[in-house]
């Protein structure tokens, strides 16, 4: 008996983790009302297709008029994804100065970047938001993503994995006459590739749940993004909400990060695990 | 194909001074050893010839053009690295072409020089795999190929044997050696072991604390050594070193040890009495009925030689090659030839000739 314990206390880890979503499935198949009378229930009705229909083109109605979940899916997409793309390149190109170029002030710009980890948007936010503003930024992609692509992490990753490059790779590079770009593009980015894709996760996801800012940056329907927009189809007080539709736009807003999960799964953990060198 | 100038060159880092003033001369075709222990300033003369490190003062000629200030890429040169570098991502056909494709060579000529350098070092059916996929002397020669097929004006070899096993690394020397010869690149190759640099070089540079201690052929250093430390450090075993003053009018050395030694090739200048530090290799040790008889601490069988340890009367150690076995003994009457005697100032440790 006593072997199947850990399978027992593993079992009921998943169950913790798997229940909320379970039930989120389960509520995006029934009507509003049954969700409405406080009934949880467990097993799947049948409303699944009108919920769907209706998150996906319709989005909130009435008091809590949001736009349709294709809409807001795009927005966050191409968010996230500037996000993510944004951050690699501008910690690829700042690790890089900081571990292969000796320049006046190397250290001082090393823990300037070191520093920000201190700072996320969430501390400086009002400061954020007024240069945002002041540059006319407000309500726009732009706006959206650029105060949350500087980045010390991914930046702290780079830098580490870089220091593990044997010098004698540069100096190989430099006796075959490579630029500095060009070993930076040839040499030092191919090796990076596992660390990027592993990165580019994580930051995907960072920036597909990014809901403060886009909340407070953007009014326009247009841009609206789907983790705010879900949160404002939550009604306080007495209002009746449309369970249904938020659940079903819970779990769409589930998928595409789950998709690059499963996607970039083989890379992600060559990333983390194994190096080429 | 070219000649090689080095003049006056200094390097510090800071405060510390890695190399106090080398001259070398390399003639066209010429194999360099730079030898030395570690951190006596080897590498860092590599370096410094390769543009990778700066000289403090003076002054690279390759071919008779001043190089100092150029890149390494701009010099015309190759280096094999100690540990290869080969780009783990490319295969071997691309490492090997990597440098020729950066200079904008046509297409045709890049396969053209790979497949002929791959074919020189008969790695032909390697050409398409990664550098991991390979041993470590396949390695060797993919980097050895890298550096061919850039039709170098010198090549530079970082210690590149170091880190094979014995055995290949004893087959790789003649491989080097062979090829070497074969395409008559002049060559400097820098390494710590002694043996490498005796049957590689041409002429060996003996480096000593940031200093050139000896320029010279491989049997003139072995016969001639120019101070104590060039002569311990090439040999295996290393020479035996024992203390004397000179004597007789400059005529024989009276050792601590005991007995007075005749030199056989004249006298040394100097007073009566003056300091000496008296060299003789261990092969050239005798067994002599008669002679000064050495208790043995240790004896080493080799199978084709025996090797000897012991201490002398006065306590200082000695140790003797002898051809063969050595005959069952707790001391054995030993001699030092005069012929064989090298003789330094006691102070300096420089070379006294008569």
């Amino acid at each position: 008996m006593r072997r199947y314990w850990p399978h027992v206390w593993l079992l009921l880890g998943v169950l913790v983790f798997a229940t909320p979503i379970y039930i989120t499935l389960i509520g995006s198949t029934h009507d509003a009302s049954t969700i409405g009378r406080g009934d949880v229930p467990l097993l799947p009705g049948s409303h699944a297709a009108e919920n769907y229909a209706s998150a996906w083109l319709r989005g909130g109605a009435g008091r809590f008029t949001v736009s349709p979940a294709w809409r807001m899916m795009l927005n966050s997409t191409i968010m996230a994804l500037c996000i993510a793309v944004g951050k690699i390149v501008i910690s690829l190109l700042s690790a890089y100065a900081v571990v292969f170029f000796s320049f006046p002030g190397r250290m001082i710009a090393f823990w300037t970047i070191f520093m920000t980890l201190m700072l996320p948007v969430e501390v400086r936010i009002i400061p954020t938001y007024q240069v945002i503003v002041s540059l006319d930024l407000f309500n726009s992609m732009a706006g959206l993503t650029i105060p949350l692509i500087a980045s010390a992490t991914a930046t702290l990753l780079f830098r580490q994995f870089f220091l593990t490059i044997p010098e004698e790779y540069v100096e190989a590079a430099k006796m075959d006459g490579a630029s500095p770009m060009r070993f930076f593009r040839d040499i030092l980015l191919p090796l990076s590739v596992t660390n990027i894709a592993a990165l580019f996760v994580i930051l995907f996801i960072y920036g597909w749940n990014q809901y403060l800012w886009p909340l407070l940056v953007v009014n326009d329907r247009n841009l609206e993004t789907i983790v705010v927009g879900m949160a404002k189809m939550i009604g306080n007080g007495d209002a009746q909400n449309e369970w249904n539709v938020i659940m079903a736009m819970a779990v769409l807003a589930l998928l595409p990060p789950v998709a690059v999960v499963i996607f970039m799964q083989r890379w992600f953990l060559k990333g983390l695990t194994e190096t080429e060198k | 194909m070219a000649s090689l100038d080095v003049s006056g060159l200094r390097k510090s880092f800071g405060p510390t001074h890695v190399l106090h003033g080398i001259d070398l001369a390399v003639e066209d075709g010429e194999m360099i050893v730079i030898v030395g222990a570690s951190g006596c300033g080897k590498s860092t003369l590599l370096r410094i010839v390769a543009g990778l490190e700066t000289a403090t003062s003076g002054s690279i000629r390759i071919a008779g053009r001043e190089v100092t200030a150029l890149e390494p890429a701009e010099r015309d040169i190759a280096m094999v690295f100690q540990n290869y570098a080969l780009y783990p991502h490319m295969s071997v056909e691309q490492n090997m072409a990597y440098g020729l494709k950066i200079r904008g060579l046509p297409k045709a000529e890049i396969t053209r020089r790979v497949a002929e350098a791959a074919g020189l070092l008969g790695i032909e059916a390697l050409l398409g795999r990664r550098p991991r996929q390979l041993s470590g002397g396949q390695r060797q020669r993919v980097a050895m190929g890298r550096a061919i097929v850039r039709e170098p004006k010198l090549f530079l070899f970082d210690e590149p044997l170091s880190n094979l096993d014995a055995k290949l690394r004893v087959q790789m020397r003649a491989e080097i050696r062979r090829l070497q010869r074969r395409l008559g690149v002049t060559s400097l190759f820098v390494t710590h072991d002694q043996t490498e640099a005796m049957t590689l070089g041409d002429r060996l540079v003996v480096m000593h604390a940031g200093h050139a201690a000896q320029i010279a052929t491989p049997m003139e250093i072995w016969a001639r050594p120019a101070d104590t430390y060039v002569a311990g450090f090439i040999g295996s075993p290393a020479m035996n070193f024992l203390e004397g003053t000179l004597a007789e009018g400059g005529q024989a050395v009276a050792l601590k040890a005991g007995p007075v030694l005749r030199f056989a090739d004249g006298p040394r200048a100097g007073g009566e009495g003056m300091p000496l530090t008296v060299g003789i290799r261990p092969e050239h040790v005798e067994l002599a009925e008669g002679g000064i008889l050495l208790p043995l601490d240790l004896v080493e069988p080799l199978g084709s030689e025996t090797v000897l340890h012991g201490r002398l009367p006065g306590g200082e150690a000695l140790v003797v090659k002898l051809a063969g076995p050595a005959p069952d003994a707790p001391s054995l009457p030993v001699a030092l030839p005069a012929a064989a005697l090298h003789v330094f100032d006691g102070e300096t440790g420089k070379r006294l000739d008569p």
